[in-house]
């Protein structure tokens, strides 16, 4: 970045339209289109250096980056929240780049870049989702060597990966994998839908947006074109199922939604909430409520404008082995949904799949 | 060599199931194997001695397609036509060694994974064929544990929990279950103690018998000559120097080295 090296005044920045140079750009769009010609095979291409450090979207910022124009509206998400440290500054960077629109609204987007999540609206047609992709080799924990691995891909081996299944299902009873789990692409290639969770999984079959994955430090690019079929790999009498909960979005009341578990004291008290930030404040502008948002609200962990509190039913939603006195205490709501996790790993907590 | 006049029966199969001839292969200046030629007839248990360094182990990579000879061709003819090993595409090569082949390795750990139970192992073939019924692969999987004289009980323990002897008998059961027409061992028994070998041997042969496998076995021991295999090649410095039936090469020796050979078994 140089933009302290701008003449003062001189509004014209020192860098390129969107970041990298033409020439990058030409390039990873040889690869997209590639990638979109050949759903779910890995395309190499030249990953640059991003001002920011690998493993923090280095190639979604680069696939956004070749694709963006004036016309387009960009959302961004980490972990399905639009506020959250690296969904923050990459907007930012976007904004101040290449003059981007940029909305926290899924459906007003054009471009949704993402880590972690796809969001609960469904998409549209027209729409491009681009996905930050830490691990672009499904098949990488399973067989250590590049050469392999390609060639399995090539001829489509891909017994192995039902190994793995089966191994999960014989030591625990069900296949655990629940955050990048593997799919069959086009019914061809075994693909890695980057760390999100098995429930947005179905979210990809026959989407009608155009859906890129970007892996920088990997330097691969991957993509689904719209309406591919896009299939959970599972066993005949082991069928695929995505996660559920057993209550609902503690402030919206969603019961459909992927919710993340918050802790909110250090006596064991904890609520679930949707991740997907923009689906959860849109549902309660519609007036829905759920049980815990009367708390939430007084401890300033959601910011509701008066008229869609509803007064009355705060103590009967209150969880009885609390005390009242404390709630909200020692709860920053910043490290409560934003902090910024690398794999996935912690996603399962008080999850039923 | 009149082989042919051993098989009374040849109109039943009127092609040997793999054709081998002048396979060759040169480490440089050194000769791995050179000019080796025969036929393997379904059903049929060659056994491939002689001492180490004699070129046993080349012979069988070249003949697995792991190496490739620098002359001589393999025709397999398992499938629908004969297949030149060397001619078709890599992919057909893995494919037909994944299914029609198997091969057993010496050592257990570059057979086996290691990190995934006794059912994976078995299992791993069936899926890779695109089997994908758990209960039914499951099913197959114990099966074969058992055929391989394996609890039950210990479908889902790891390789690394198990003896030498039934790791070699878990890699055994994990080649054959896709049922192979041809499997390749190498020093099937080496690295065991005797009467776990003889409890292996015993199994092998029933194997062999049941399944009537084509097998090609490549040992230094001529008990296990004796007592797996049909035919014998013994070789010498890359050079097959005398084949035959095994009990005609074993009791009526006429190479000097195979004379010496079996002069050099130590009774007990």
């Amino acid at each position: 970045m140089t933009m302290h090296q701008m003449p003062a005044g001189d509004t014209k920045p020192a860098y390129n339209y969107a970041y990298l140079d033409e020439q990058t750009k030409r390039m990873i769009r040889r690869a997209l289109l590639k990638a979109v010609a050949v759903p779910g095979y890995q395309v190499p291409f030249g990953s640059r250096e991003m001002p920011l450090a690998r493993g923090w979207g280095t190639g979604g910022i680069q696939v956004t980056a070749a694709i963006i124009g004036p016309a387009d509206t960009l959302k961004v998400i980490d972990q399905g929240a639009d506020d959250t440290t690296n969904a923050v500054s990459i907007r930012k960077f976007f904004e101040r780049t290449a003059d981007a629109r940029t909305t926290e609204a899924t459906e007003e987007a054009t471009i949704i870049q993402t880590r972690h999540r796809i969001p609960e609206a469904p998409l549209k047609a027209g729409q491009v989702m681009v996905y930050q992709v830490p691990m672009p080799e499904p098949l990488r924990r399973l067989e250590p060597r590049e050469a392999e691995t390609r060639k399995m891909h090539a001829w489509a081996e891909y017994g192995l990966m039902q190994v793995k299944l089966y191994e999960d299902i014989a030591r625990y009873g069900e296949i655990t994998k629940t955050y990048d789990y593997p799919v069959m692409v086009n019914g061809r290639y075994v693909m890695a839908p980057s760390p999100i969770p098995k429930f947005d999984n179905p979210k990809m079959h026959m989407s009608p947006a155009l859906q890129l994955f970007g892996a920088g430090r990997e330097k691969r690019i991957y993509a689904l074109p719209p309406h591919t079929s896009v299939k959970s790999l599972d066993f005949e009498d082991h069928p695929f199922r995505i996660q559920s909960w057993t209550e609902p979005c503690g402030l919206c009341g969603a019961s459909d939604s992927y919710l993340d578990e918050v802790v909110i004291d250090d006596r064991g008290g904890r609520m679930f909430v949707c991740s997907d930030s923009h689906h959860c404040e849109t549902r309660r502008e519609a007036g829905h409520r759920g049980t815990m948002l009367g708390d939430a609200t007084a401890s300033g962990f959601v910011d509701l404008s008066p008229s869609t509190v509803i007064p009355g039913d705060r103590r009967e939603a209150r969880d009885p082995f609390r005390n009242p006195t404390e709630q909200g205490s020692g709860m920053d709501p910043g490290s409560a949904v934003g902090s910024a996790r690398d794999d996935g790993a912690d996603m399962q907590t008080g999850v039923k799949s | 060599m009149t082989l042919h006049a051993t098989f009374p029966d040849t109109a039943l199969e009127p092609a040997p199931l793999l054709s081998v001839a002048g396979i060759s292969r040169f480490y440089g200046e050194r000769i791995g194997c050179a000019d080796v030629s025969f036929d393997l007839w379904p059903g049929e248990v060659l056994g491939i001695v002689g001492e180490s360094g004699s070129g046993k182990s080349t012979l069988l990579r070249c003949l697995a397609g792991i190496d490739k000879p620098d002359a001589g061709e393999v025709l397999f003819r398992g499938g629908p036509a004969p297949l030149d090993i060397y001619s078709v595409s890599e992919q057909e090569r893995r494919r037909l060694m994944r299914t029609a082949w198997g091969i057993v390795h010496q050592n257990p750990r570059d057979g086996l994974r290691m990190d995934v139970t006794a059912g994976g192992n078995v299992g791993e073939r069936l899926m890779d064929r695109g089997d994908r019924h758990y209960g039914a692969i499951r099913e197959r999987a114990l099966d074969w544990l058992q055929r391989v004289e394996i609890a039950g009980a210990r479908i889902d323990d790891r390789p690394r929990q198990f003896s030498g002897g039934m790791q070699q008998r878990l890699q055994i059961a994990r080649v054959l279950v896709s049922e192979p027409r041809l499997v390749f061992m190498d020093e099937p028994t080496g690295g065991l103690d005797v009467s776990v070998q003889a409890r292996l041997l015993d199994l092998l042969r029933v194997l062999v018998r049941d399944l009537g496998l084509a097998a090609i076995i490549v040992t230094h021991d001529l008990a296990v000559a004796r007592l797996l295999t049909d035919r014998l090649m013994v070789m010498k410095d890359g050079h097959v120097v005398e084949q035959g039936l095994t009990d005609q090469v074993l009791d009526d020796p006429h190479h000097a080295y195979t004379q010496l050979l079996t002069s050099a078994v130590l009774g007990v």
